[in-house]
Formats: structure tokens, sequence, C-alpha cells
């Protein structure tokens, strides 16, 4: 499931961008190749990151992951809710389960990123 | 061939069925690869084996009367704990990647992390490390993913081999590394807290340490936590049986040497190191950790658990590269602890301090020999300055039949005429008088 | 994101609902056991100290004791024993199951090593004794088993000398990189990056990180070996070396490794060579003849010491003479008198790495092991591994999908997509091969093979229990077809079926403890 109204990342992150504001989350896909998630380490607020900085760490029991800073930013909030109940990133990726928030340094950092249709595209690509 | 089950003739048929001779399996590798040389001696039979390795055997004299410990220490070892320790299904499987058939030894360990956070009063332990050294390394490597700092601070009371250890393992990585000199065979408090600052990871710390002498470090944790820095303790566990825990201190990562725990001293190794934190910090540490789950039938079972942050699934972000541990010597462990039970442990530490404490006695009243340090209290090991140099003294009384102890000026600047001396549960009263009447004869 | 699968998996579960557990639930049979602490009975003991000879005149100031006694388990020895009798019945060894575990080389191990390794004159040596004056000299058994054990690897690998320091594999694994960093920064190169195949064991890129470098993966061709187009373009002056199995992963020989060890050389960087999978090619390739500086070896593979269900291992470092400078103090030297001795002077030297001179237990099962081989013993182990793993390739390649086809060395690895396209998983062959009393494969390794089964049949297996587990094989391939529910619901046989893994990592429980308020 993909998000017309979302930018991503070739690391399955999502971002929603607004103004300054930029909340962040990993995708369905993402999720689904996690499996259920036992556990998320999310960044400290005020931590300042650059694009493809490390973000946080998810972890099921096969598996783990980086999440990565899809742009530039310090970070404002954490969805510390996932703390107690990481596998809400499961049940809802895309709303309940964000990652966290960033204040963007840079406003046109939007631009390397996917829309929908090409991370579509990217992930058909993934498949073949 | 020895332990080849095959014969020629089924060789011959495999190769038959394969269409290729045993030359053919290797077509592969080009000549120009081929070994150069491969000159080892023709095979042994067992009996031959036995006899010659009997025969180096005794090129090693074990009938000195030890009193030599430094961290390794000659407890006695029950017979039952070889006996199950011996059964092949325990050692000759591998690491438990297999949980429904691996259920011995994934309870084996749990009973393990179980036995050590209980000995040390900690939450949560690991199924072993190496051993005691590089155990604690790995707490260092743990306190610094924690706080995200970078300088560590070492009293030169702790085990000399173990910050050699440290300082070989640390020399290609930004640490800041700084060592405080003991106070009177004590750890240097004031050193510690004019180093301590917002910078500092961790304080290192033993108890008892490597003098010998016991500490209560509650107060180095208090300061060192006012500054969100840890405390990391290396402890002997079976000092535990009497000696206030590390937990009860306020340590947050506790590691120690646990060969005194059923290991015979095999000339340095198979040895066990074992590591216990607090429950938030779980996540960070090293190592295999046995969890307890259910299985389809809601039955109890064991599993490897937050299995996320070793090498086999986080490859160069591990917490560590630990792969194979010591788990047989876990279970050697866990065995010995259980044959002692809660009352045993408790009598076999209190004999040890009981006949330290004479030893100290019997061995300082000796003209010239006197106690070293001022610290009144002392576990199972104790230090005394002779009128000599210790070396000297040491080389004599192996000729007279003893080890009777370790010369500190092999680590320590100064102390030339020291002597370390350790007494277990195995030194009679009769050999400690035995030694004290042998070193009035040589000094 | 980028996710990272467990590679030595036991195969995943996915939470299970269990039913309520009660008290003793007895399915199939088995009957769940007990801990320890739930057996204890207060005031039960087992083993007692030898009484006290010495006045009990001590009295530790009370702020340094502890409040209470250590709350350990209190049984009697006949309880105990029984305890781990029973626990070692719901474990499976070598000498229980045939134990394929690729990569893991699970080889019998012979029962002489553990007789000798109990001599009285070998394990109750101290290791601090040869460091006191004329303490050397009682000690002479014990060095030269050290001693003669580094010539007789020297000769196995062709390198100039080892370490029999390293406590592991991985152990070893880090020490050698230890080394590389050494020798570069001693010769003023600044180094950072350490290249490592894509197939490589997790403990390699782990070690590599550990040591300081920034690691990077090199891809594999279609072959399945070392991509050496891709290694020529990663190449540059800041690649301090490369960390390589050989054969790899997937059990093939890279044919292309004098070219590889070549191109690293030309940057001046070191080759590291993971003797994981030595088993393979002993008496036939030297890693030292082929360009290899640095080398290690997993004793408890190679030769045929116990896994210990999980240690204790010994992984000796041998170099090239170039390196010999840097290598751990202390070293075991024999003197022109022929007595040996233990040398620290060794300003080079990375260091001390172990607490004295390794697993030295280990080290000696490996040199009896080695001795009573011999050289055609030790040729023989590499032909008949390689012999058996191609007999089950052979057998086995019209069932599975083999990924590589070609001629394997001391494992196969073949890939059960087959079979998940009707939703038969790898781990659910794993499991049913439980159930034929079996230990399986290693699945889900190496993660370059989605659904991998990685057989290692090792050289001491008979062609009849050969022709059992591939007769097996071919019952699950065909089961898996016919009626896959039931080699889902595999294993039926064992204490516990399949566990719940992510229950055990949410709902964390790592030690029976009394939790503090």
């Amino acid at each position: 499931m993909i998000k017309d109204d979302l930018l991503y990342t070739r690391d399955h992150e999502w971002v929603r961008i607004d103004g300054d504001q930029a909340i962040v989350g990993i995708t369905d896909h993402a999720q689904e190749q996690l499996g259920e998630l036992t556990y998320v380490e999310l960044p400290d607020v005020d931590k300042q990151v650059q694009a493809h900085d490390v973000l946080g760490v998810l972890e099921s029991s096969k598996a783990a992951s980086d999440v990565y800073a899809p742009v530039a930013g310090t970070v404002t909030e954490v969805n510390s809710k996932l703390e107690e109940v990481p596998d809400l990133i499961n049940n809802d990726c895309y709303e309940d389960g964000w990652i966290c928030k960033l204040e963007i340094s840079d406003p046109a950092a939007g631009k390397s990123l996917l829309n929908a249709e090409e991370y579509e595209e990217y992930l058909r690509g993934l498949e073949t | 061939m020895p332990f080849i089950a095959n014969t020629s003739e089924q060789q011959e048929q495999m190769l038959g069925e394969l269409g290729l001779t045993m030359e053919g399996l290797f077509a592969d590798i080009s000549p120009e690869l081929r070994c150069k040389s491969f000159a080892l001696p023709a095979g042994i039979t067992e009996q031959q084996a036995r006899e010659k390795l009997a025969e180096i055997s005794l090129k090693n004299s074990t009938e000195l009367i030890g009193f030599l410990g430094g961290g390794f220490y000659d407890h006695f070892i029950p017979a039952a704990l070889d006996a199950i320790t011996s059964r092949s299904e325990f050692y000759t499987a591998y690491t438990p990647y297999q949980p429904e058939m691996s259920q011995g030894t994934l309870q084996a360990i749990y009973e393990f992390q179980s036995v050590i956070c209980r000995l040390t009063e900690m939450e949560a332990a690991n199924a072993s490390l190496y051993d005691g050294g590089t155990a604690l390394y790995e707490a260092m490597m743990m306190a610094l993913r924690i706080t995200g700092r970078n300088k560590i601070i070492i009293d030169d009371s702790v085990n000399p081999i173990y910050r050699v250890m440290i300082d070989s393992y640390t020399r290609n990585l930004r640490i800041e590394l700084h060592q405080t000199l003991n106070e009177g065979g004590l750890a240097n408090r004031a050193g510690i807290y004019r180093l301590v600052d917002d910078e500092t990871a961790a304080v290192i710390v033993q108890n008892p340490n490597f003098f010998g002498c016991i500490d209560d470090y509650s107060d180095i944790a208090e300061a060192v936590h006012k500054r969100g820095a840890l405390l990391i303790c290396s402890c002997y566990p079976i000092s535990l049986g009497i000696l206030k825990t590390p937990g009860a201190m306020g340590a947050d990562i506790v590691t120690g040497e646990g060969q005194s725990l059923g290991m015979p001293v095999s000339f340095g190794g198979p040895y066990l190191g074992f590591m216990a934190t607090r429950q938030k910090y779980i996540r960070k540490m090293p190592g295999r950790i046995v969890g307890q789950t259910v299985d389809t039938q809601g039955r109890r079972g064991f599993v490897l658990t937050l299995q996320a942050r070793e090498q086999h699934i986080r490859r160069d972000k591990a917490t560590s590269n630990i792969c194979t541990n010591e788990s047989l010597c876990a279970l050697r462990a866990l065995v010995y602890l259980t044959l002692l039970g809660k009352q045993g442990l408790q009598e076999v530490a209190q004999l040890c301090a009981d006949k330290a404490s004479y030893a100290y006695r019997r061995l300082t009243e000796i003209p010239g020999v006197n106690p070293r340090f001022h610290a009144k209290w002392f576990f199972n090991e104790f230090v005394v300055a002779l009128p000599c140099e210790a070396v000297d003294v040491i080389g004599r009384l192996i000729e007279k039949g003893f080890a009777a102890g370790f010369p500190l000026s092999r680590y320590y600047d100064g102390m030339q005429n020291a002597m370390l001396i350790a007494i277990t549960e195995k030194r009679s009263k009769q050999e400690i008088g035995m030694l004290a009447e042998a070193l009035e004869t040589v000094l | 994101m980028f996710i990272i699968y467990n590679q030595m998996g036991s195969g995943y579960l996915e939470s299970v609902n269990p039913v309520i557990l009660s008290k003793k639930i007895k399915t199939f049979g088995k009957i769940q056991m007990k801990l320890l602490y739930e057996k204890s009975v207060s005031g039960r003991r087992a083993v007692r100290p030898a009484p006290s000879d010495v006045p009990t005149s001590i009295n530790l100031d009370s702020k340094l004791l502890r409040e209470k006694e250590a709350d350990l388990p209190e049984l009697s020895e006949l309880d105990i024993v029984r305890h781990f009798t029973e626990l070692s019945r719901r474990n499976f060894g070598v000498d229980t199951n045939f134990y394929p575990l690729g990569s893991c080389t699970m080889k019998y191990n012979p029962k002489v090593c553990e007789r000798i390794a109990a001599y009285p004159g070998f394990c109750y040596l101290h290791p601090l004794l040869p460091q006191l004056r004329m303490g050397g000299i009682l000690t002479q058994g014990a060095l030269q088993v050290i001693y003669e054990t580094d010539l007789l690897l020297r000769e196995i690998t062709g390198m100039a000398a080892f370490t029999m320091q390293p406590l592991a594999g991985a152990h070893g694994e880090l020490t050698g990189i230890m080394l590389m960093a050494a020798w570069h920064r001693d010769r003023g190169h600044k180094k950072t990056i350490l290249l490592i195949p894509d197939s490589a064991h997790g403990t390699n890129p782990a070690s590599g990180a550990i040591a300081g470098y920034e690691v990077r993966a090199v891809p594999s061709d279609k072959t399945g070996v070392m991509d050496v187009q891709a290694l020529k373009e990663m190449v540059n002056d800041s690649v301090a070396g490369l960390m390589l199995t050989c054969p790899n992963t997937l059990g093939l020989f890279n044919p292309h490794i004098k070219e590889i060890c070549d191109i690293i050389h030309g940057v001046d960087g070191l080759v590291y060579y993971d003797g994981a999978n030595l088993n393979a090619i002993t008496g036939k390739v030297r890693p030292g003849d082929i360009g290899f500086d640095i080398v290690h070896l997993n004793l408890h593979k190679t030769f045929g010491t116990p896994h210990g269900g999980g240690g204790p291992g010994a992984g000796p470092v041998g170099v090239v003479e170039r390196l010999t400078a840097f290598l751990p103090v202390s070293i075991v030297v024999k003197r022109d008198d022929g007595t040996f001795a233990l040398e620290y002077d060794r300003p080079k030297s990375i260091g001390y790495i172990a607490p004295f001179y390794g697993n030295f237990g280990i080290i000696l099962r490996a040199y009896v092991y080695i001795l009573m081989l011999g050289r055609a013993g030790l040729i023989r182990v590499a032909e008949n591994a390689v012999l058996n793993a191609n007999y089950i390739r052979e057998k086995l390649k019209d069932h599975y999908d083999l990924p590589y086809p070609q001629l394997c060395k001391h494992e196969c690895v073949f890939t059960a997509k087959r079979q998940a396209a009707g939703g038969v998983h790898a781990v659910d062959i794993a499991k049913a091969l439980i159930d034929a009393g079996f230990h399986p494969p290693t699945i889900y390794f190496p993660t370059i093979v989605p659904e991998s089964i990685m057989i290692e049949p090792t050289e001491t297996e008979s062609k009849e229990t050969l022709d059992d587990f591939i007769a097996t094989m071919i019952q699950i391939a065909q089961t898996a077809k016919t009626n896959p529910e039931k080699i889902k619901s595999a294993p039926l046989s064992t204490c516990v079926s399949r566990l719940d893994e992510t229950m055990a990592a949410k709902k964390i429980n790592v030690a029976c403890v009394q939790k503090k308020e």
C-alpha cells in the first residue's frame, strides 16, 4: 500500500513535508519485510541529522533495520507510543505508526525524494 | 583412516555415482594453487597418542603446593560436575540455533543467567563471554554505546592482565583511557573524582581488587551516576558467597572470570567470562541471551532472543563480534553453583576468607615479612612486603616445592618486594604452616 | 531502511496464540520440565565443603558483606544429576544424531582427546607458573604442546608463525584485523576501509567494525564467488585489506583467488583468510602459498574439538613473515638447549588479547587430533568431506533447486524456492528433518540465496547415514507437494513444538529472579 500524498526514499522511509516540518515513518513494504516488530529505538529530541543519517532502529525477532533520515533537520518530536507498542508500525505505518518529526534545515530537501508513482515503480523493480 | 567411516570400496562407489575420481573433486582448484609442501608426520594410533601425551604431561609439575591466584584459583571440583558435563548431548552440540532440539542447552543457559543475576544482584545476564578480561573490555564498549561518550577511567587495582588487554583492544579506536593509581591498596577515590566529568562513559573497578582487598563502591557509584556515567565492576564470583554485591553497590555492568566456578586452571583456558546488567541496558549487552517463551501448545520453552543485537543479523553494526562463547563452561558454572547451593557457596567463601586471614597472620609473624598495604580487609588473597626481591624469594620457594605467590613487580613499579598470596578452601592449615616455615628459611 | 535478516536462522515464527498455560500440559507425551528453582527445597544440600581447620577469626565490616545469602537453588546431588540428565536428553549432539549444519563442520569429536585433556598434568597447571623464576621448567610439557601445535599449523597453512591466544574464531578475526591495523600503522599508512564479500559470515563485518574499520561489502558474481570486476572498482588506496572465506559459504572455491590477492596487494592491502572452511582443502591448498597474509583457524571445526553447545572454541591466527613482529605477547620459543620458554619482549606486538596462552585445553585436543591423523589422514579428511558433500548435492539436485550447480567443496547450498512456492519454506523443511531424527542444515544463510538450505555432512559420516538423510529429504520434498500442512506442523517429536520468538523478544524474561518492588 502506497499513499499518494507522501514522498519516499529508496530505503523505504516515507515523509510528509509541510512547510519546514516533516513527519517520518517507514512504508508498508518495509514493515512487511521486517515482520512483527518487537522493539523501536527512537532518536533523541533536538538531535540534528543529515539526510541518510541513522534516525533509529527497528527490530523484529528475525531482522533488524536502521531508519535513515530522508532529509536533513532537527528532531522536534518522537512517537514515544512506539516504545510500548512497537507493532503500531505493523498495524498502521502511515498514521499511528509514525516515527518522528523533523524541522527541515533545507527547504529544497524534498526534491531528491520519490513521489508515490516513482516509489511504486521502484518497488516493482525490486521484485524482478 | 581414523574417524572416517566409509571404506575405500564405498568411496569408489560414491565417486562412481558422481562420475568423478577423488582428484576430479578438486578439479576446480588449478595446479598452481596446490600445496607447495605438506610435510606432516605420519599418523599415530590412540594408544600411541595416549602414551606420548602422558609423557608430555609429566613434564609439567603439578606437585607444587599452590598459593598462586591473581584472578585464577584452585578450588575444589565435585565429581558430579564432571559426570554431568561430560554427557556428550551437551558437549557435542552446536550453538542452539534449532530451539526445539536444543532445550537442554537453552534451559541450562537460562538457569545460568538466573544464578549469575542472583549472585551479583543484577537483573539480566548473558550466556557467557570468553573470559574475565574480554568481558571487562566488552563492558567498556557497552558503556561507550550506552552513554555515547568516549572517556573511560580505570583504577590500577583492577587486574593488570585485564588492563593490558584493554590497552591492546583500544589502540585503533578513539577512546580516552585514564588510569588512576591505587591509594594504599584501594581504588583511588580522589583521583577518580578528579577525572569524572560529563564526557565520562564509565569508571572501572574490581572487587575484591587485584591485591585481594575488599571495598564498597557505593560512593563511587553515586558520584559516577551524578555525571551520567556508568560504574563497571569486575568481581570474583566465589567471594559473592559473602561479600556485598556489585548490584547492591549500584554498579551498572558487572563482569567477572567464572573459572573459579568449577573450571580447573588448565594452563589458561578454557575459562568463562560472565556479564550482568540492569534490565534497561539489555539491548546494549553483547553476546547470546536466552529468553523464556512458549511453544504452539503453550508449553514453556527457551530460545535465543534479542538476536537483532548480534553479528549474524546486524553484521558491522552488531554490539560485538562474538559468536562462539564458552557455553560448556557456563554449564559447568551452573552445575557447580547448584551442587554447592545457597549454604555451600557461603561456606566456601567463608572458608577462603578464614584461611587467608590465618595465613596472613601466620606469615606476617615472620620477621621481615610485613603487610604491604594499609587497607584492612581482604578476601582470600593478600600482599606481603618481603625484606628482599619477591622474584628471588618465589624462585627459591619453588625449589622447596611451593608456588608461593606472584611477584607484583611484574606489573607495578616500586613493588619489587611485594608478593601476592592466594588461599582457597583446598589449602590446609598444615600447608600454610609449611609455607611459613619454608619462607622463613629462604629469607 | 536497510533490513538485515537472521542468517543462522532457527527460522522464525510469527506470533502464535498459545492456549492458556496449565500447570502440567501433556501433549505428544512430553511434560514441561521444571526449573532448578522450582525444584528447590529450603535446607536441602548436595556437596558439602570440607570442615574448617583454622579458627574463624575475622569479622569483616558488615558494610562489606551481602545482606542475605545468594539465592541459589537447594537440591540434593541426585536431584541435580537427574535434572541435568533430563536436560541432556532434550539436546541433540553429534554423538546422538547426524548434524549437517552448514558452515559449522560438526564432525565426530574423538573421545581420546577428551581423555588426554583431563590428564592432571594438563588441567591442574596454573597459568602464572611459567611467569615465575624457575617456573618455566615446570611447565615444559604444556609449552611443548603449544610450540608444536604452532609448527603443525604453519605446515598445514603455509604461514610463518601463529599465535595460539585467540579464544574462538571471531576472536581470531578481531586479532587478525588488529594485526592488519598495526602493520599499516607501522608503515605510516592511513587506511580506513576493509572489504568483505556479501556472502561472508556475520562475524567478519562485525570484527572489522570493532577493530575500527569501515566495512564495505563486495558483491558475488553469477557463479557465486566474489566478483573480481566489482572488486577492482572498489579497490583504492584507502583499502586496508580484504577478508575472505575460501571455499566460501556457498561451498565454492574461487578460481580467481590469486588475482584477488594480487589486486589487494597492489594497493598495499593485506588479505585475510577466514579459516572457517579449511576442512575442505586441508592438504590440497595452503592459504600461505596463494598469497594470503593472515589466517585464522577454528580448531573446533577443522580439527575436531567439540563445540560444547556454543563453545569453548579456539581461533589461532597465523601470519606471513613480514607480520610476525606484530603477533600478541607472549610467544612460545624453543631455546638452543631444547627447552621451551615464553617470549615477552616484542616491541611491535599488538599486545595482550587473552589472559594467557589461549584456550589451552582446546589447543591440546587439536594437537592430539592432528598427530593421530597425520599427513595422509588430513588429506583424507578434505577428500571425504568434499566427496560426501558432492554426493548429497548429486542425489538431491532433482528434488531441490541448486542455485549454483557446479562442483562444490565441503558443503552444498540448495534453495527451497520451489517448495516455498507451494507454501513450504526452508524453516518447515528443517523442522520436518527434526522429526526424522536429523539435525537440520543451516537455513537462511548465506543470505544471497533466498530460502537457502546449507548442508555440510563432514567426512566422518558414513554412506549409510548420508543415504538415510537423502531419502528423508526426498520424502519431505514429496510431502511438501502432497501434504504441506504436515510439514508445517513439524516438529512433533521434540519436547517442545515451534516456539514464539516474537513473544520472547517482546516480553523479555532472561532470568528467574524476584523482581524488585
